[in-house]
């Protein structure tokens, strides 16, 4: 199928289309996009560099620091693994049921992140269904740790499984059927050639995962309680900050958040370039 | 090692995908499947394979050297499978590629890396890629990468072969080169070898056996020149090559051709190849029929005439002749002439020639 | 066949693992997504269809729906609007920074939502770089339904602009240049050959940001100002309810909201076939 090139002519639009299209799409990202990034640096440094670096100086916000790192480090592997055995389920077998099965993995991004923290309130709450057995026991998940990483295993439960899916049934079950038969056992021909063959589609999974992980706020907001150095990860902290006025700390955190957004677009942007290619040498081959 | 497919029928959900299939793979052959897509020939390599399992629903046994291998594991039936697009490990160079099998057995049966360099290295001079040990697939053409899918089936030491169109995705010039050297490979190596193609011509040059398939079922088995010269049925006639449609009968080893017995049986069918008629003058007492010369093909081997009945436009048959007997015979464009067949066989079921 | 579950009957296939990788991938599924929407539909039935119906319609409640609903349209058709611009731009001209401006499309993705709130509120608070202008002019975006359509705008942009990307790079140069031979104006070509084709993908991307937006709470907290009956939309009423312990009352607006949630996700399951139908035809 031939596809527009950027050099065609003949069907391009007068310049001055061209120029006014151009200046209203760069406008729209600047003001919507642009500048609140802009300003969120702009206001960290506000009161100087000094003030931006004594706000990390703070027991509570290095405690923040710590949980948002602890509740991606449980959240993404534990999504990493599902991803994969969902993806393998779902990519190496014919059954019926499958894009019914699919469905349910992607439903987590259909939930609203409030509802998402909600459900978790109704089963291990006070009044919840677990909720007596649990005091009993003396458990806590609720305003607590384990509710923070259970809400946020929520929210980005489909991400790694979404991005291997159609990756791997592209690719087929050639590769691993050719080392069965050649004596691989089912963990050998695992590691040894589907994984080769999806790290990078695996990788920007984990890396949006991670993202999203680190940044959840709503549904995190529903479970955590507020308790600040317990229960509070960085969005919560920026949240708390900025509503005790403490706006320079407020955005000195959120710089870091913003960082780890730059950050995970340009390694968005290198994977996608990664997997393009990776995609169009598989075409090659045919 | 030798091979028995024995009443073996494959179901996918309610399509027969083979129909009581019985079969014997003679050790140290060449069988080719022959069929058109979806006829069912890759299903019963990949059933051989062991890629397709014989499920509860299906019925039937594989055996090999008398022992069923229909619930045994596909790593232990000692096979050498040929993919047809290579299935090659495209991370791999092609010298792991061709150690893989030799990499993932167990500990205590895993050759030294030594012997594993030594192996590979005998492999890849056998293929004649001893340069390429440390390409990558994807830097390799068609016939280079068909040549390591084999060498890493070979490393293994299979017991058989299994080529699943190993020639489809290469162009006609590498195609009849590989074919060849396949064979002398196969003679070398005595290993018995199954190769599915929907090429006749391939199936023709390489094979020892043939076995043709339709719609699940075996139409013929047999040694190229039997498929060919005396094949079976409609099915195989057709299959292998072109071949002209008459209606009419047969009186005393002459055809007499009456088109108006076109919607009759069977009895009244005769195919008959391009090669088998010859054109003579239109007055020929042999002719069975007169027809107008439309169109002559010059390129090949063998000159293509197609013409077309001269009671009936619509109908066309098609001759091939030596370009010494076309010279010979001075044939133009839009010529009348008569056309005979050369020898007229006697017909089974009013279907062979 | 060795494992049955119900429904997801399969062919025998020699690759192992489907036991182990399909087991565990109901199992995960079951514990953290299944389980807890199952229980929240069963709170709302144990409540009785009159509690539900009371605490899921009262006034507060309503204006809740209709303040979410109506900013949430606008911002989508905003985005779409601008999201076709944007596309448009990225996909046929070349202009100084557009792999960058590429890129930041994704922003909204990438930054979490509480960032983005206190970014937008501050922007546009009196004192703000945009606040201080828009305010003598009469337009107060804080704390009013223009700033919680602002964040909505924000957090959906990168939907709309990355449906109709694709949709766009697929397009034939053949059925534009026919159009513009048989005499078409590149406008006429653009509003009859080209926005046919990519509407399928418009449609998709407009639901898919509207669907974000019906559901959206830490960009829209900050700006919103939280008044009841004014500037309170439907997901913070539920933590608002939550607050007050009053569970039944967060159920029964939860459930509605969700139910709202999947029967955008149906929709927009069959907007993505039509379109990627339409796809199809177009490579014959």
């Amino acid at each position: 199928m031939k596809t527009r090139s950027n050099s065609q002519t003949s069907l391009d639009e007068s310049k001055a289309v061209q120029y006014l299209l151009i200046t209203t799409a760069v406008l729209f990202l600047g003001i919507m996009l642009v500048v609140p990034l802009i300003t969120i640096f702009v206001e960290a440094f506000r009161k100087g560099a000094e003030a931006y670096f004594t706000s990390f100086n703070d027991e509570y916000v290095l405690q923040a620091i710590k949980l948002t790192f602890i509740t991606a480090a449980i959240a993404v592997p534990l999504n990493l693994v599902f991803g994969v055995c969902a993806s393998w389920a779902i990519a190496k077998y014919s059954f019926f049921g499958k894009s019914f099965l699919i469905t349910l993995i992607d439903l987590p991004f259909a939930v609203s992140p409030v509802i998402s923290g909600f459900v978790y309130i109704l089963l291990f709450g006070a009044q919840g269904w677990f909720g007596s057995w649990l005091i009993e026991n003396d458990v806590q998940i609720i305003f607590a740790v384990p509710g923070i990483v259970l809400a946020t295993i929520f929210v980005t439960f489909p991400f790694v499984a979404r991005e291997l899916i159609p990756l791997m049934q592209e690719q087929g079950n050639d590769e691993e059927q050719a080392a069965l038969l050649l004596g691989a056992n089912g963990f050998q021909t695992f590691w040894k050639v589907t994984l080769p063959n999806i790290k990078w589609g695996l990788l920007y999974g984990v890396i949006l995962c991670n993202a999203r992980a680190m940044g959840e706020f709503g549904a995190v907001s529903v479970v955590s309680g507020h308790i600040q150095g317990v229960t509070n990860t960085m969005p919560l902290q920026v949240e708390i900050l900025y509503n005790e006025y403490n706006f320079v700390a407020a955005f000195a955190v959120s710089t870091l958040l913003a960082i780890l957004a730059l950050l995970t677009l340009v390694l968005k942007y290198i994977l996608e370039w990664k997997v393009a290619r990776e995609l169009k040498k598989l075409k090659n081959e045919e | 090692m030798k091979i028995e497919v024995k009443n073996l029928t494959k179901y996918f959900g309610k399509f027969v995908a083979l129909d009581n299939i019985n079969l014997e793979i003679i050790e140290g052959e060449l069988l080719a499947l022959l069929g058109p897509s979806g006829s069912g020939k890759t299903t019963l390599l990949r059933m051989i394979a062991g890629l397709e399992t014989v499920d509860d629903t299906d019925k039937g046994e594989i055996l090999f050297n008398n022992i069923d291998v229909s619930k045994k594991d596909i790593g232990d039936r000692d096979i050498g499978f040929v993919f047809q697009h290579y299935a090659l490990f495209k991370h791999m160079t092609v010298f792991e590629n061709i150690a893989f099998g030799l990499r993932v057995k167990p500990k205590k049966e895993r050759l030294s890396n030594e012997q594993i360099n030594k192996k590979v290295t005998k492999l890849l001079e056998l293929i004649q890629l001893d340069g390429f040990a440390n390409r990558f697939p994807w830097q390799l053409s068609g016939g280079q990468r068909q040549r390591v899918a084999l060498a890493r089936a070979l490393a293994v030491q299979p017991k058989v072969l299994l080529l699943d169109e190993p020639f489809g995705a290469l162009d006609a010039k590498v195609r009849a080169d590989l074919r060849r050297w396949l064979k002398e490979l196969q003679e070398e190596l005595g290993i018995t070898t199954v190769l599915v193609t929907h090429d006749q011509e391939e199936a023709l040059e390489v094979a020892d056996r043939i076995v043709v398939i339709s719609k699940g079922k075996i139409e013929q088995i047999g040694t190229p020149e039997e498929v060919f010269h005396n094949p079976a049925n409609e099915f195989v006639i057709n299959f292998l090559g072109n071949v002209n449609l008459f209606h009419g009968r047969e009186e005393d080893g002459r055809l007499d051709i009456d088109s108006s017995l076109e919607n009759e049986d069977n009895n009244s069918k005769f195919l008959i190849r391009p090669h088998e008629l010859e054109i003579v003058s239109v007055n020929n007492k042999d002719a069975i029929l007169q027809a107008k010369i439309r169109y002559i093909q010059l390129a090949g081997s063998q000159v293509k005439i197609e013409l077309t009945h001269l009671e009936n436009e619509t109908r066309t048959v098609l001759v091939e002749i030596s370009h010494y007997e076309f010279r010979e015979k001075n044939i133009q464009k839009g010529d009348i002439v008569g056309i005979r067949p050369r020898a007229l066989r006697t017909f089974e079921n009013g279907a062979g020639i | 066949m060795r494992l049955n579950f119900g429904i997801l009957k399969r062919q025998k296939s020699p690759i192992p693992g489907f036991g182990l990788t399909m087991g565990y991938t109901i199992f995960y599924l079951s514990i953290i997504v299944m389980i807890p929407l199952i229980a929240l539909f069963t709170e709302a039935f144990s409540m009785g269809w009159q509690a539900f119906v009371d605490a899921s319609t009262n006034d507060r409640v309503i204006a809740s729906y209709k303040l979410t609903f109506l900013t949430s349209l606008i911002a989508a058709l905003v985005n779409t609007f601008f999201g076709l611009i944007v596309a448009w731009c990225l996909v046929r001209y070349e202009f100084f920074g557009k792999r960058v401006f590429d890129a930041i499309v994704d922003l909204p993705f990438a930054l979490p939502t509480a960032v983005s709130g206190i970014a937008l509120t501050t922007l546009y608070s009196s004192q703000g770089w945009f606040g201080q202008y828009l305010e003598p002019l009469g337009i107060k975006v804080v704390f009013t339904p223009i700033g919680i359509t602002i964040a909505l705008i924000f957090i959906g942009l990168p939907f709309v602009v990355r449906t109709i990307q694709p949709a766009l790079e697929e397009i034939q140069i053949e059925q534009e240049e026919a159009s513009t031979s048989l005499g078409a104006s590149r406008w006429q070509t653009f509003y009859k050959v080209i926005l046919p084709t990519i509407f399928p993908a418009l449609l998709t991307g407009f639901a898919l940001s509207f669907a974000r937006a019906l559901g959206e709470y830490g960009s829209v907290v900050f700006i919103a100002g939280n008044m009841p009956f004014k500037t309170e939309i439907s997901t913070l009423l539920i933590i608002t309810k939550l607050e007050q312990y009053d569970f039944a009352g967060a159920t029964a607006i939860a459930v509605v909201m969700l139910v709202i949630s999947f029967v955008m996700l149906l929709l927009i399951n069959i907007l993505q076939r039509w379109s990627s139908r339409r796809r199809g035809m177009e490579a014959i």
